[in-house]
């Protein structure tokens, strides 16, 4: 065990783990951040706290992870390093491991142009993987990237991005074998609405055993309408929405809101079935309310209790686990 | 351009590669980063790798890691392969008329023999002291330490 975090252990202990994101509010009153945990803190394992999402401001993602550990929810912390230098983001992974915030998914961030400060200084000192790298140093070797050591390291669960939706495709395996090479734990992938494309890929990191070094969760979510989902592909970096989709949306009519949740739930159990996929990780912007019952219908609920769930009494970070790499 | 070109053809400039390696050794002695060579070498990079590969003078040139694609090119200047952003006709998400610059480093990493599999090689974050420096200077001075010291596993 790396961190014993939650997500850690319901991962190791073999469950089909959830995750779920959380859209930083613009405000800074702790309410905009628990009201909309609330909704799907009891259905997720844990919630992601993200960094600045489409380079847009928002409030920060530490202060995020922070308060939702305080609500008593575990927490993933986006950090992107678009917006800052190695010496600002390893005090960082230390300050979040000193608020309890046990899960960090390392990430290189979306470029300034797509965001509401397109004016501003891109920093991308670092990129995805050597964020990764530094902080499995901070936390195996006990030291700064300088050398100089530290005096207790951040127990931390290291994740990254994947995604297999886009060119190159046949780079995007072993690009994920470099993450894992470079500390990933467990790996959050882009949106997932192309199926027979993510079984291909998995097929490829099935022979590749990554699976085995890496928990893999699979990003899905709910599209709203037809509009919504082509606005999506042609405005989101990264976000790949086939035609099939969106015309079944459209063919929905004035209940394409309900077809999105059914496409959803059907993604999900798909997704399910694939070898080598260990939980889903569930982005639904403004419609935070459908998480719970997208999962019920999905069969993913109850969450396992942390304290009960086989594997337990709940292991202390020292127990190095079989699935340790 | 025309020199832009022969960015397609990797395996000549492996050649190339290994070849301008040999002969800096040859004078390894004297190309001290601190030197009079330091002046000179640093305008005959830029304008040779700036026509070739659209060179950034990063001072760190890993070339033949990366397809003899110039990663300092890529908008978020990423030296371990693409992000999650790139278009499906393979052009970038910041650039939408430029081709993603790691689209192109895998398909011409495939096509050298010896190098190639550096691409799968998790890459240290730059020096940027070195920026506008030499990197063929820096690459065979033992003065030169471009890892952070933290670094090495």
């Amino acid at each position: 065990m790396k961190s014993g975090s939650r997500l850690e252990r319901v991962l190791r202990s073999g469950h089909f783990a959830v995750t779920a994101e959380l859209l930083s509010p613009d405000s800074a009153d702790p309410p905009a951040v628990l009201d909309h945990a609330r909704v799907i803190g009891d259905s997720c394992d844990a919630i992601n706290a993200t960094d600045a999402s489409g380079a847009t401001t928002h409030m920060s993602n530490v202060a995020v992870a922070a308060l939702l550990r305080r609500a008593g929810y575990d927490a993933v912390v986006q950090l992107a390093c678009r917006d800052r230098n190695r010496i600002a983001m390893q005090g960082d992974l230390l300050g979040i491991a000193a608020l309890d915030v046990r899960n960090v998914l390392c990430l290189t961030g979306d470029g300034v142009a797509t965001g509401d400060h397109p004016e501003a200084k891109p920093v991308f000192d670092m990129d995805s993987i050597t964020l990764l790298r530094t902080a499995r140093i901070l936390r195996d070797k006990v030291q700064f990237l300088s050398g100089r050591p530290l005096t207790s390291p951040p127990r931390l669960f290291l994740g990254g991005a994947s995604n297999p939706f886009v060119p190159p495709f046949d780079f995007r395996p072993l690009r994920l074998k470099k993450k894992i090479e470079a500390g990933a734990d467990f790996i959050q992938t882009q949106y997932c609405f192309d199926v027979p494309r993510l079984r291909k890929f998995m097929e490829r990191v099935v022979d590749m055993g990554l699976h085995e070094r890496a928990f893999i969760l699979v990003g899905v979510g709910p599209l709203r309408s037809a509009r919504v989902a082509y606005w999506m592909r042609e405005n989101i970096p990264g976000v790949v929405v086939p035609d099939s989709v969106i015309r079944r949306l459209l063919g929905a009519g004035k209940r394409s809101r309900t077809e999105g949740k059914r496409i959803c739930i059907e993604l999900i159990q798909q997704i399910e079935e694939i070898p080598g996929i260990s939980g889903v990780h569930v982005m639904a912007y403004r419609q935070e309310h459908l998480v719970p019952e997208i999962l019920d219908e999905a069969g993913l609920l109850p969450r396992p209790n942390p304290v009960t769930f086989k594997g337990s009494p709940a292991p202390s970070v020292d127990i190095v686990d079989s699935r340790q790499c | 351009m025309a020199l832009r070109r022969l960015q397609d053809r990797p395996r000549i400039l492996e050649i190339a590669y290994v070849a301008t390696l040999a002969a800096l050794r040859l004078f390894r002695n004297r190309l001290n980063p601190e030197g009079v060579v330091q002046k000179v070498f640093v305008p005959g990079e830029r304008v040779t790798k700036g026509l070739i590969f659209d060179c950034k003078m990063c001072g760190d040139c890993v070339l033949h890691n990366t397809g003899m694609t110039c990663p300092m090119t890529c908008p978020k200047n990423l030296r371990n392969g693409p992000c999650g952003g790139v278009r499906l006709n393979g052009n970038c998400e910041i650039v939408p008329d430029m081709q993603c610059v790691w689209v192109a480093a895998w398909e011409r990493s495939q096509k050298m023999p010896r190098f190639g599999s550096g691409i799968h090689e998790v890459l240290a974050p730059t020096d940027r002291r070195l920026e506008n420096t030499s990197s063929w200077i820096n690459d065979i001075s033992p003065d030169v330490t471009k890892r952070p010291i933290g670094w090495a596993e």
